[in-house]
């Protein structure tokens, strides 16, 4: 699913935050989101599931397109809008209240939608085995979600929007509050993933983002008053080896020193 | 050099010596009272305690299942009435009112915060004097019930729950709430799926000291359930008196057998004692637990 942002500007209250950025992200392909720290990533990254609105206060003009459809027309529900696009955050979040199996299933749960016993075994099996941790926790399914590593948690949470099959997985720096065991799980993952989904990730590690991307986007701010534009934008191998900006080429260099 | 150290094992052995003072200074009057009231409350704590009520006693024997009925009618529909309400606002302000831009709801939340406050302050005995008001107003001054009792302990127990209810759900972690909002759920089902169930503990022992707030409360309920000698089940009609309301007046009224009504009085006062530990034990209990998950968790990882 091809993600097509056009003039996107995002707003806290009367500060902006994402400056007018127009950006396709391809589909089936791990496109990753870079630039200092403030410079709007989290917020462009969360105009992509509406989730910025539920700020209070926020606000979001432009249009985001997923295979044609605009997700900001205005009879288009957040929710369900949401509920197509998965997404991890920073901090491995399972739910504490529910078992691991549970937290799989908990997007259906917590969208009412009812599945069978089969469906449920199936969908949980499914999303854990495409999150690369069924084998580790197939033997104990039913102990809190909470228990488990935080690598583990966090495949869980990945795990967790998968079982939606959803296309598009929007990912927060998903592997800065991890050790660089599960880190290297996680990229791992995020090559078989990109096979099928279209992977938006935030990180401020660049050699993750050599790694693991196929396009890099690089975002800046003039001052912390205008937000976050779009400095430059194409294939990771062009973006780390021959930047056209030189803004680009000095964070690069900056960043690796 | 060994003189200073010396001096100082002393003023340190001396200074926790006081402190240790204190902390059994502190202890001594909750052990006299408990003390006491096992002694001279174990006297008449007898079978007929539990199953008898004061119908045409005026000597020894007797009992207070009729108080300890009342109690139990008059603490349960407060607590109907109260937790609604309480855990109502407190959801309403946490999940709704703090996250709006809307100035009329601003207000709205301020304005219901500054009435839970005033609620709070309010002493028990105006609690029963209003809704002695209201009562007479509307059926009558000689009107008494156990149900009027129950709204005038709902007003006292609805800011004790709503304020410790506040304070459990803020605690939710905001990333719960984001993480049930990004699988594209609607709010109302992660208040109901998430919120409350990651601060169902919390609110729980907000309930039970919410409970144990209004359980000993004497003076309104003199004022509008009045007191009796007799069963009354019927909370909407009729006097029913509680197990405070029965101490006092197993105290005040003694007839010849003073002995007697003491006695009953002191059994009266261990039962609800008994009672309002054995609440604030459950919610230790819920609270520990709580961590104690906690703790296993983290270990895991
Ligand atoms: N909830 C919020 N309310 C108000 N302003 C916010 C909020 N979240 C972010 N901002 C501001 O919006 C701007 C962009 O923030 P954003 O979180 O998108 O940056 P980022 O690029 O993700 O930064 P980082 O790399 O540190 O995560 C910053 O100036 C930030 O201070
Ligand atoms: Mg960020």
């Amino acid at each position: 699913m091809t993600i097509k942002i056009e003039n996107l500007n995002a707003y806290y209250g009367a500060l902006q935050a994402v400056a007018d950025v127009s950006l396709t992200i391809q589909e089936c392909a791990v496109t990753a989101l870079i630039g200092a720290s403030g410079c709007g990533k989290s917020t462009l990254l969360r105009c992509i599931n509406r989730m910025h609105e539920i700020i209070p206060g926020a606000l979001v003009s432009g249009v985001v397109r997923l295979n044609e459809t605009n997700l900001y027309e205005p009879q288009a529900d957040p929710v369900a809008v949401r509920a197509r696009v998965g997404m991890v955050f920073q901090r491995p979040n399972p739910f504490p209240t529910m078992s691991i199996a549970e937290n799989v299933l908990a997007g259906f749960r917590l969208r009412g939608e009812r599945l069978s016993k089969t469906e449920s075994q199936e969908t949980v099996e499914h999303a854990l085995s495409a999150a690369n941790l069924w084998s580790e926790v197939k033997d104990r399914l039913k102990s809190p979600g909470t228990g488990l590593s935080g690598g583990q948690q966090q495949r869980l949470c990945i795990a967790r929007a998968l079982a939606s099959r959803p296309d598009v997985l929007l990912m927060d720096e998903p592997c800065s509050a991890l050790d660089p065991a599960s880190t290297g799980a996680i990229e791992e993952l995020l090559g078989e993933l990109r096979l099928a989904h279209t992977v938006v990730i935030v990180t401020h590690n660049l050699s993750q983002a050599m790694r693991v991307a196929d396009q890099v986007a690089f975002m800046a701010t003039t001052s912390a008053a205008n937000g976050g534009h779009l400095v430059e934008y194409g294939s990771s191998t062009q973006m780390f080896d021959h930047p056209a900006q030189s803004a680009t080429q000095d964070y690069i260099a900056g960043r690796f020193g | 050099m060994l003189h200073i150290a010396k001096r100082r094992t002393v003023a340190d052995r001396v200074f926790t010596g006081g402190l240790i003072a204190c902390g059994v200074l502190a202890i001594v009057p909750l052990i006299s009272v408990v003390w006491t009231t096992l002694s001279r409350g174990s006297e008449r704590l007898d079978i007929d305690f539990f199953t008898q009520s004061m119908r045409g006693i005026t000597g020894a024997g007797g009992g207070a299942l009729h108080a300890i009925m009342g109690t139990l009618l008059i603490t349960a529909s407060a607590t109907l009435i109260a937790v609604p309400i309480a855990f109502g606002t407190a959801l309403w302000l946490t999940e709704y009112a703090a996250s709006t831009t809307s100035p009329a709801v601003k207000a709205l939340a301020r304005t219901v915060r500054g009435v839970i406050d005033v609620l709070a302050g309010i002493p028990s005995i105006v609690a029963g004097l209003f809704m002695y008001a209201v009562i007479a107003l509307t059926l009558g001054p000689g009107y008494r019930s156990g149900f009027a009792g129950a709204v005038a302990l709902a007003l006292i127990m609805i800011p004790v729950v709503e304020r410790s209810g506040e304070e459990v759900l803020a605690r939710v972690p905001a990333e719960l709430k984001e993480a049930g909002l990004a699988l594209g759920a609607p709010q109302w089902s992660v208040i109901l799926r998430v919120v409350l169930p990651t601060a169902l503990p919390g609110l729980v022992s907000a309930l039970l000291l919410g409970i144990s707030r209004i359980i000993g409360e004497t003076a309104p309920l003199l004022l509008v359930a009045g007191f009796t000698d007799s069963m009354n089940y019927n909370l909407s009609a009729g006097r029913m008196i509680s197990l405070p309301v029965y101490v006092y007046s197993q105290w005040q009224n003694k007839g010849v057998d003073a002995q007697a009504y003491d006695a009953r009085a002191w059994s009266a006062a261990l039962v609800l004692l008994a009672g309002v530990l054995l609440l604030h034990g459950l919610a230790g209990l819920v609270i520990r637990l709580q961590r104690q998950n906690r703790q296993v968790r983290r270990a895991r990882r």
